[in-house]
């Protein structure tokens, strides 16, 4: 079986070769038509190209127009393939965790949530009260900053460029709060298998209390700028609807879900990290167009700030990461007195921890849907099989169904409101 | 007990899964090849055949009610015989319950019947599946090339297929692998 | 630099053709959006309102090329990506140069597999390389004024 003709050289052969004249048009068809059934002649097909400034990373839309109206619509993805589940079957689960970071990249503790909570499960282990309670605020601080840029996005789509700029001066402030525990801005990996990384600094209780005063003013700043505004509202209200049997059929989760009036969130559902022991509501919307979306997420992100208050107020003293010495490593100041200490940790970082066989399935609810993790462990330090299900992916398949019909400015909204990530959508 | 779509309780997986089992073996009875369990999880090994009636039945029975086809996730089990298997990951909004269909695949040409008229979303997980573990679905005749041009050869989740790890340039390999780059006459 | 002679008040300066024309061309470079991946969060970053990439330049990010100078690829360039790169690349007008922005497109960074390509410089020219996953808006503008540097310091025989 031979794997991978196309190389990065014979790419860029292949690129000036084959120019228009060459080919027919039923063979360009064939080549760049996505598998696409072309339901007229006569109508124009348009290549909405990888580069594009409007399609949220590299994906690229073939487009069947009738004039100004969307006929069929294909999407071409796989332009940011990384191999992740593959890569990361030759990997301990440890350094597999670098990896997850990097799929759904506005919400990276998210993925780390799911994977690491899916490597706890298959262990048969249970993070200390403490580290749940800093997953939980940790995670919810990243679904703000997720939203924040797909506000930004969204809005600089549809040409309120100020909005982005605000949003992007409230995610700084929170990627200076994921440097203060974890060192790296964005790809933090702080969540590990059993607890997280380390405890948290001093100064971050201060931090998120300061957060939380002055940002319910800032979503009623973006609010104001958006939801009255009648540019917003003429390209937004009505356009690119779902409807509830439609999206569950299609598998919409998350916010698309929502905004069609289905009230279904896996952190009321199927709690996980403490989840139950926090009080807040879930919105949802009738309407199932870009509007109701949009209100969908900006009372996601109200939500969010009750979850973090509640959190860091009760938030529970003790270890934060779990005592089993085969799992985690010991501290660093244990190493100078104790032996077994340093063949734990000799262990741990040459081999890793093993996992017993068995699979499992574990979803936590990301601001985009529901991300799920199957994890098959062999016996060896090393996964054998893991697999995301990406939320981005699901709800790209409904893309279709909601533009067509609707003009192409629409379909920039449309795609806007569904919230994709192409880091997850290719894995 | 009625339960809600987001009324959780522990008791209430293992009630739901003892439903789920009961009714599908009742309705099936030989179907079902093995049952299991792990980690509070519950998995029915089910036969290829029967594949496609069991998610039918599965949808569309009051009691059980799977509205929503969360994925398909498709299994090289290399070197245990039968070699790939393909889980169905099945869940009710309504009775917020969850079961994981799992079906052993011998022969990846001939795969299990598409569940495409069931949930809609079934052609694009079977997709990706065909894509990357090469496993053709009947009756699914949009099984393309998703993530990867379109003249790769080769399915890579497979256990077989290398992970195409390439030599990073260090000082003693640098001279050799420069001279592949291009330049700026390029 | 002959910068500082002006002849009488007549108000004329005079300097050296290569400096005037590095002067110009590094002062003005519109990037390209070429964001792929998560380096293209962090490009956007330093495009947006705190760390100001419009200071050096770079106020408008052009998604078209033939309206671009430099090329930032921020991001892992997978197998389907690279032809589509390299003509992207061939479409830009001389001058042009190239940033590769974060671990991934300098050298394949954390993945070294079969999909993406092991760094950016096997399917385009690189100029200046920015280390980082991903890198910070600081070491970001640290790349462009490196590359700044290197296009202030070119020669009358590279270019005409």
């Amino acid at each position: 079986m031979t794997f991978g003709v196309s190389s990065a050289r014979s790419g860029m052969e292949s690129a000036g070769s084959d120019t228009i004249q060459e080919l027919t048009v039923e063979e360009l068809r064939a080549k760049y038509g996505s598998g696409m059934e072309i339901e007229d002649e006569e109508h124009m097909l348009l290549s909405m190209g990888p580069q594009h400034p409007s399609t949220h990373g590299v994906l690229r839309l073939l487009v069947e127009l009738d004039g100004e109206t969307v006929v069929n619509l294909a999407p071409d993805i796989g332009f940011l393939h990384t191999g992740i589940e593959k890569n990361m079957e030759a990997k301990t689960y440890t350094k597999a965790l670098v990896m997850t970071d990097r799929m759904d990249y506005l919400a990276p503790l998210s993925n780390n949530l799911a994977y690491v909570l899916a490597v706890e499960k298959l262990l048969g282990i249970e993070a200390p009260p403490r580290a749940q309670a800093i997953r939980v605020i940790l995670t919810e601080l990243t679904r703000l900053n997720s939203h924040l840029v797909w506000l930004g996005t969204h809005a600089l789509d549809l040409a309120a460029m100020s909005v982005f700029l605000y949003c992007f001066r409230e995610r700084e402030y929170l990627l200076d709060v994921f440097e203060m525990c974890s060192g790296q801005r964005m790809m933090t990996s702080y969540f590990r298998p059993g607890g997280v990384w380390r405890d948290l600094p001093e100064e971050f209780e201060p931090a998120v209390r300061q957060f939380l005063d002055f940002f319910p003013a800032r979503i009623a700043d973006y609010e104001a700028l958006l939801r009255d505004n009648p540019i917003f509202l003429e390209r937004t209200k009505g356009v690119g609807v779902v409807t509830a049997e439609d999206a569950v059929a299609w598998g919409l989760t998350g916010g698309n879900l929502r905004g069609s009036g289905v009230e279904w969130d896996l952190r009321k559902a199927k709690p996980y990290s403490g989840y139950e022991q926090y009080e807040f509501d879930v919105p949802t919307e009738t309407e199932g167009d870009v509007y109701a979306r949009y209100r969908v997420r900006m009372e996601e992100m109200r939500q969010s700030l009750r979850i973090i208050e509640q959190a860091l107020d009760n938030l529970p003293d003790g270890p934060f990461l779990v005592e089993d010495r085969k799992i985690v490593p010991p501290p660093r100041s244990e190493l100078g007195r104790s032996m077994e200490a340093v063949i734990h940790h000799f262990k741990l970082w040459t081999e890793g921890f093993s996992a017993p066989e068995g699979y499992i399935y574990q979803a936590v609810e990301s601001p985009r849907g529901e991300l799920g993790c199957y994890l098959r462990g062999d016996g060896s330090p090393k996964p054998a099989r893991v697999h995301f299900r990406a939320p981005s992916f699901v709800n790209l398949a409904s893309l279709p169904r909601m533009a067509k019909g609707q003009f192409v400015a629409d379909l920039v909204a449309i795609i806007g409101s569904i919230d994709i990530v192409l880091g997850e959508i290719d894995r | 007990m009625e339960q809600g779509p987001m009324t959780p309780s522990a008791t209430h997986a293992e009630e739901s899964n003892r439903l789920i089992r009961e009714k599908v073996e009742a309705a099936f009875p030989e179907a079902i090849l093995d049952v299991y369990d792990f980690r509070g999880e519950r998995t029915l090994i089910v036969a290829q055949p029967h594949l496609k009636e069991i998610c039918q039945f599965l949808r569309d029975d009051d009691a059980l009610q799977f509205n929503l086809l969360e994925d398909i996730v498709a299994d090289d089990m290399l070197p245990d015989f039968p070699r790939f298997a393909v889980n169905y990951h099945l869940y009710s909004i309504p009775k917020n319950h969850r079961i994981r269909l799992r079906v052993p695949v011998e022969d990846p040409e001939e795969g299990p019947e598409t569940v495409a008229s069931l949930w809609p979303i079934a052609t694009w997980l079977e997709t990706e599946v065909w894509d990357l573990m090469g496993i053709r679905f009947q009756g699914n005749d949009s099984l393309r090339r998703l993530f990867l041009p379109e003249d790769w050869q080769g399915h890579p989740l497979r256990k077989d297929y290398p992970l195409g790890y390439e030599q990073v340039q260090f000082s003693f390999n640098w001279e050799a692998i420069e001279a592949k780059k291009p330049s700026p006459q390029d | 630099m002959g910068v500082e002679q002006k002849l009488g008040e007549m108000g004329i300066v005079t300097a050296r053709l290569e400096d005037l024309v590095n002067w110009g061309r590094s002062n003005a470079m519109w990037p390209m959006l070429f964001g792929l991946a998560c380096c293209a969060i962090e490009m956007m970053s330093t495009q947006a309102a705190h760390y100001d990439a419009s200071r050096f330049g770079m106020e408008l990010m052009r998604p078209s090329p033939r309206q671009s100078d430099v090329m930032i690829v921020a991001g892992r360039v997978s197998r389907k990506m690279a032809p589509v790169l390299r003509r992207l690349y061939d479409q830009m007008p001389a001058p042009k140069w190239v940033i590769a922005m974060g671990d991934c497109a300098s050298c394949g960074g954390v993945f070294n597999n079969y999909a993406i390509v092991q760094g950016v410089d096997e399917v385009v020219p690189v100029d200046v390389y920015v280390a980082g996953c991903p890198p910070r808006p600081e070491a970001l503008l640290d790349g462009i004024m490196s590359l700044h540097e290197k296009v202030r310091g070119e020669k009358l025989q590279d270019w005409a």
